[in-house]
């Protein structure tokens, strides 16, 4: 041959003859296992599509010789998962509530549902473990706004506060200051009033006519100890908790403002069983009575 | 109101260059291009900065008329001296030289910048700077991304390839200046994009987060930088185009179909800097990873394996192994990258038969990954024993070692049954980065290590003992950053899909994110290794650049203790 092309010095393999910049090629075959290795995975390929759902066509796709579907599968396995739980949760819907913790088993299987069900519906505002933060109640503690027992938390999480629930439990503490109900003053003395309730230091004039402020606008609801009013939702004024914060300033804030927080009612997402699993859950934590 | 801004184009043009029309030699279309180009950017960035209607567009006016009066300021200072005169007789190298220099400060920004946000999820109380929206880790993170992938990578590859297409051309690039606008004009877009992720001005589009208008420029200097390739491949001296070139070219084309694509949009108006994107819903999904998957694929791998092409033969002065493998490989990729898209929606709303697409094109494409490898690596044939004496080719091999692993971890996670654990988890960080850092930073550096002496006509690099502390410093981070991901993700994977005897899951979501906080340490302290060796690289080139050598080592570049193995 004419064109014969030069042959590489060290390895003796035969060049393609080209050169750039002094680069040149060698010019070895395809490795034979790269080929094979090549070709064995496009047969995969082939027998994939033959079997599975793959290749578009003008109406649908090639639906494959197994029938696979994710769908199907998804469905299938939600069902299969429902079935093998429908017992319990059967058994535990038909028990009594407070009856639940009895049954030994039954009790482990909803602790176990209401875990869960905490943990993906209820810790975004009251913590991973319950313990709440500021305007959300702490759940792991035996004082609550509302109804503590165990029927009670079922029923919360029935229809929410102040949620868009026609039975949502409902209260709501007018805005003092904001709607010019109290003035400045009176603000200020009630809430040296409340410093003393709870037993924190305070101006002791100040709260002694905060006294008669409380005494006209707050005792309704906060009683006339101020020790709340769980048919309301009225907070407890003389133990430590606070939702809003203990401060005088944090407590003037609340009487200017009356926050209230929205728990969304549970009943529209989560099925009747459920709903007492995590009622059973939450009483664990640190249900009153 | 047509005809205004007509005569405001050639009165620009005209100003800038008053020659233009006198010259009888080539119509410089390069300079009517940027004059032109910088008139209207100016036009329209007067009326953005008067009448923006949010912070990001305001700022983004501003530099872009900043650059533009910058640009008509080097024209009047430069435009009757030598500066636009091409030599013809002459490689233009000056542009490369910036590239190196940018290339190597926009690597330390990006990693530096992975640091931080490695050190954000694993001490997430000590530093999230709450006070401080622009470093929340949501606006740090497309941060790190672009500027490591697009400031970082594209910088190596617009460098690598000016050099690589001039010297297998035997020709001067193309295009009078229009090199140095393409240069310039993408460290614009550079600076756009990171200042626009850092008001929190997004398209919200996994690295393609720029907004529309930083997106419209980016297409103008992309279409620019494939003129000036292929002009020069056009008036090539050699007979042949060099593999090296294929690869860039695909590269260039590729990701300005891309870009073009997935950033189709309906600006809200000609100067805020949101826009309705043209796809909606699984269509946008579809669209963005089809994006998403090619940008891996064109510019993480068919980019730099052109740097491989080129710079592998040259450092160890061998034939490319397999002319064969590199045509077959080379069509093979191309072709069947394409079609891998949709593995990144296995078990979405994407239709199923469009996963089962995804993922057998992702196992078919294996091979043609990995012929790439075995070009290089089978390059070395002949001369292994130059691995001893050579840090910058270990550098090279080491690349290509970790080129190796993550295409074939990548067919494998693309598996639907291995998807389904590894999903969402960290394995994906893990295999990117082995990718990212092994791959394309090894092979960058590798090539910034070649390129510096050549450029700046240096005998050698300042210190081979400075590139073995960056080979070790980098290598091990990479070890930790990879491990520690696979530890977290694998046990992040069993942990989601973990049911107790009851049937319900066993751990809550934030049970499993503790559970990753020790694999976060392990990681950032990787990330810090390899930054660490990136800084060592910038001291070396920088001093190779002045010319030194450091006082202790031989100015030969083999060690005499070592006999070359035979």
């Amino acid at each position: 041959m004419s064109d014969k092309k030069p042959n590489d010095d060290i390895t003796g393999v035969e060049t393609t003859g080209h050169s750039w910049d002094g680069i040149t090629e060698l010019n070895n075959p395809l490795p034979r296992w790269w080929v094979l290795t090549f070709y064995a995975c496009i047969a995969w390929a082939v027998v994939y599509w033959i079997a599975m759902p793959a290749w578009p066509t003008l109406s649908g796709h090639t639906k494959g010789l197994l029938g696979m579907s994710d769908r199907k599968q998804v469905d299938q396995e939600v069902a299969e998962l429902v079935s093998s739980r429908a017992p319990q949760f059967a058994q535990l819907h038909a028990t009594p509530i407070e009856m639940v913790s009895k049954n030994k088993e039954l009790f482990q299987f909803a602790q176990e549902s209401g875990r869960v069900a905490f943990a993906q519906n209820c810790s975004t505002c009251h913590g991973a473990g319950g313990q709440g933060a500021k305007g959300y109640p702490s759940l792991v503690d035996d004082v609550w706004l509302w109804d503590g027992s165990i029927q009670g938390i079922r029923s919360t999480l029935q229809t929410g506060i102040r949620s868009e629930h026609p039975e949502a439990r409902f209260s709501q503490m007018p805005s003092y200051g904001r709607d010019k109900l109290l003035e400045p003053q009176q603000i200020a003395d009630v809430t040296q009033y409340v410093l003393t309730l709870s037993r924190q230091p305070a101006d002791a004039k100040a709260a002694a006519r905060g006294a008669q402020v409380f005494a006209s606008n707050c005792v309704a609801c906060h009683g006339a100890e101020g020790k709340g009013d769980q048919t309301q939702g009225a907070p407890n004024l003389t133990d430590q908790e606070w939702i809003y914060g203990g401060t005088a300033q944090e407590i003037t804030t609340q009487i200017n403002l009356g926050r209230g927080g929205v728990m969304p009612t549970m009943s529209q997402r989560l099925d009747p069983a459920t709903l007492d699993a995590l009622a059973v859950y939450v009483h664990s934590l640190g249900g009153g009575t | 109101m047509v005809r205004i801004i007509r005569a405001g184009f050639w009165g620009a043009c005209l100003t800038m260059e008053p020659n233009l029309l006198k010259s009888k030699a080539l119509p410089r279309f390069d300079i009517f291009f940027t004059c032109g180009l910088a008139f209207l950017v100016a036009l329209w960035a007067v009326f953005a900065v008067s009448r923006a209607e949010d912070i990001g567009m305001a700022v983004h006016g501003w530099m872009f008329l900043g650059a533009a009066i910058l640009t008509a300021l080097g024209f009047v200072f430069t435009a009757h001296g030598t500066a636009l005169q091409s030599d013809q007789s002459s490689y233009s190298d000056g542009v490369i030289r910036f590239g190196v220099i940018a290339s190597t400060f926009w690597g330390i920004v990006g990693m530096l910048v992975g640091v931080v946000i490695a050190s954000q999820l694993a001490f997430p109380d000590l530093l999230s700077f709450k006070d401080y929206g622009f470093l929340n880790f949501g606006r740090l993170r497309p941060l790190h991304t672009s500027a490591v992938i697009f400031a970082f990578g594209g910088n190596v590859l617009i460098a690598t390839s000016f050099y690589v297409v001039q010297r297998t051309c035997r020709a001067r690039l193309f295009g009078g200046m229009l090199p140095w606008f393409v240069f310039w004009g993408y460290q614009l877009f550079i600076v756009l994009a990171a200042t626009g992720y850092l008001m929190g001005v997004t398209s919200g589009q996994e690295y393609a987060e720029p907004t529309w208008h930083v997106d419209l420029w980016l297409t103008v200097v992309w279409v620019a930088y494939l003129l000036v390739f292929l002009g020069t491949l056009w008036k090539r001296k050699e007979p042949h185009i060099y593999v090296a070139n294929w690869f860039y070219l695909a590269f260039i084309v590729t990701i300005a179909m891309l870009h073009v694509v997935n950033n189709l949009a309906v600006p809200t108006s000609p100067y805020a800097s949101s826009s309705y994107p043209l796809f909606g819903g699984v269509q946008n999904a579809l669209t963005q990873w089809w994006y998403g998957h090619n940008a891996v694929g064109f510019f993480l791998t068919a980019g730099f394996l052109a740097i491989m092409y080129y710079f592998i033969p040259k450092q160890v002065n061998r034939p490319v192994y397999s002319y064969q493998l590199s045509i077959v490989h080379f069509w093979a990729l191309i072709f069947i990258y394409i079609w891998a898209g949709p593995h990144h929606l296995h078990y979405t709303a994407l239709p199923q038969w469009a996963q089962t697409l995804g993922m057998t094109f992702s196992i078919i494409l294996w091979m043609p990954s990995w012929g790439g490898m075995i070009n290089g690596l089978m390059t070395l044939s002949g001369a292994w024993d130059k691995l001893r004496t050579d840090p910058v080719l270990r550098m090279f091999v080491a690349s290509l070692a970790f080129y190796g692993m993550s295409t074939f971890e990548g067919p494998v996670m693309s598996v639907r049954a291995v998807n389904s654990l590894s999903h969402y988890t960290d394995w994906t960080i893990g295999h990117v980065h082995s990718g990212a850092l092994g791959w394309v930073g090894l092979v960058s550096f590798g090539a910034l290590y070649a390129l510096t002496p050549w450029l700046w006509k240096r005998e050698r690099l300042y210190s081979l003992k400075l590139v073995e502390m960056h080979f070790w410093l980098s290598t091990i981070g990479i070890l930790f950053y990879i491990s520690s991901m696979w530890v977290s993700g694998i046990q992040q994977g069993l942990m989601w899909r973990s049911y107790n005897e009851f049937g319900f899951l066993t751990y809550s979501f934030v049970e499993t994110v503790k559970a990753m906080h020790l694999p976060y340490i392990v990681r950032a302290i990787g990330g810090l290794l390899y930054l660490l060796g990136t800084c060592i690289m910038a001291y070396n080139l920088w001093r190779t650049i002045q010319g030194a050598v450091a006082k202790k080592e031989p100015l030969s570049i083999t060690n005499p203790n070592l006999v070359p193995a035979e």
